[in-house]
């Protein structure tokens, strides 16, 4: 049932990735319980306009979860308390009247602050480049049929694929590691025929890059998996680890 | 030299050594209850174990494997610190999925290592020690279970004890499926598996090592 709350908003606001940053707070009254907490963060944005103020700068696209755009560390949450979704499916509903909502950036140093809560995430885009690709020539399209793939392994690489690349999991752990997203890109391709070819040279690839870019060391808590909106599991890390160690042992 | 440069190369190194002192002390527990079972059984064992050849040998890779354990863990602690970047959350909550051992190892482990040096004070330096350096009191030197009933005679150091393997236990339950993690002997059908197993593994050890201080706290140690 609809209804409407007032919230106190602890918002950091930073005006650009060298200057010192801060929490602001703003009230915001009559909020629906129905509308998003993207949605409710426009509605403060244009208070802010209206009264000639710089309004909050934060991502988001798509809106329905798929483009792994949006972030916000809410309340001690990436993607806020609500399990498996992301921050844009988050709805109002979750908070109680007269709470307080601190909203942060996601923080680690190989995602630096662009401004207030937008962080520059082209430190995955850069692991992707580094070897998250199939770069043989598969020709054209063969027969479904001719390469039989095992219904396991085909969930299981649909399950690594289904990471949004939002960056929540480096955001989570308390080490800023990055493993369980190299961990899903590498595994998707490594279990499929087509991608199997080049794993070797894909994990080692990706591990150096993620490791240059300054992303802590994995160990092991399992805080990515808990506050992945898409679930994905840290059996791919221990994938990657395997792939990672039987490349480097065979060199 | 990817060992150190890599990340997963690092975890590696972690988690041998980690698998060897976890041997070692399933090694070490097996050999202490003996003391339990037999007095003059453990005497045996530390007369065996005393300043011979093949013993140091084995204490030196010992040695090794706690330093290189030590150092490894002093290192990624310091690199992961530095990763979350100079300003922290204000605000963070935990998952109820992520066990608090896990992130705290770096703390149990340096709670394990204080108690460690008072450990090697009260038994290595009194009993290896001596019969290398020639210097204190030599017929006493492979007399480990006059040792263990002089030590555990003073219920604060069996609490002491108590506590220290507490926090080692804590160190384990966390550290043995976390190593074969890292080794990539891992899926998911097998990780609740592991987990199980290695905190099976842990208790094991623990309550074979905490049975004696409990065995002297209880008086039953005072006829030796």
């Amino acid at each position: 049932m609809e209804k409407n709350i007032n919230v106190t908003l602890k918002i950091w606001r930073q005006v650009g990735p060298k200057e010192k940053g801060k929490f602001e707070t703003y009230k915001l009254d009559n909020v629906s319980t129905d509308s998003s907490f993207l949605e409710m963060m426009d509605v403060l944005n244009e208070r802010l306009i209206s009264e000639r103020k710089v309004p909050i700068a934060f991502d988001h696209d798509c809106r329905e979860g798929i483009c792994g755009m949006c972030s916000l560390y809410i309340n001690g949450h990436p993607h806020g308390p609500d399990g498996e979704i992301t921050t844009c499916q988050l709805h109002m509903r979750n908070f109680k009247d007269g709470q307080t909502i601190v909203i942060e950036p996601w923080r680690s140093a190989a995602f630096p602050i662009i401004r207030d809560l937008m962080v520059d995430r082209g430190a995955f885009d850069k692991i992707i480049q580094a070897g998250g690709y199939v770069s043989i020539n598969t020709g054209g399209v063969p027969d479904a049929n001719s390469i039989p793939i095992s219904k396991v392994d085909a969930d299981e690489a649909m399950d690594a694929a289904s990471c949004i690349g939002c960056g929540a999991c480096a955001a989570a752990c308390k080490n800023s590691s990055a493993m369980l997203f190299v961990a899903a890109k590498v595994s998707q391709l490594a279990l499929l025929p087509q991608g199997k070819v080049e794993a070797a040279h894909r994990a080692k690839a990706m591990v150096a890059k993620m490791d240059e870019l300054g992303f802590g060391n994995c160990t092991n808590t399992g805080a990515c998996e808990a506050e992945c909106p898409k679930n994905v599991s840290i059996s791919h890390i221990a994938r990657l680890n395997r792939e990672f160690l039987s490349a480097k042992f065979k060199d | 030299m990817w060992l150190i440069d890599s990340s997963i190369g690092r975890k590696l190194i972690m988690s041998i050594t980690g698998v060897f002192l976890v041997l070692f002390l399933l090694f070490h527990s097996l050999m202490n209850i003996v003391v339990i079972i037999s007095p003059e059984g453990y005497n045996m064992i530390c007369e065996f174990l005393g300043a011979n050849w093949y013993a140091m040998i084995a204490t030196s890779i010992l040695a090794a494997g706690f330093v290189i354990h030590i150092l490894y863990a002093l290192f990624l602690t310091f690199q992961n610190m530095r990763a979350r970047g100079a300003v922290k959350y204000a605000l963070k909550k935990n998952q109820k999925e992520v066990e608090w051992t896990s992130q705290n190892m770096f703390i149990l482990g340096t709670i394990v290592f204080g108690f460690l040096a008072l450990h090697l004070y009260n038994f290595w330096f009194k009993m290896q020690f001596v019969e290398l350096s020639g210097h204190g009191d030599v017929s006493k030197a492979a007399d480990g279970a006059y040792w263990v009933s002089q030590l555990f005679s003073s219920w604060i150091y069996c609490l002491i004890y108590i506590v220290w393997l507490s926090a080692l236990w804590l160190h384990l339950t966390h550290g043995v499926w976390s190593a074969l993690q890292s080794l990539g002997l891992n899926n998911k059908t097998w990780l609740p598996r592991v987990k199980t197993i290695s905190n099976i593994i842990s208790t094991i050890v623990i309550l074979m090592f905490m049975s004696i201080p409990i065995y002297y706290l209880l008086g039953f140690g005072s006829g030796i």
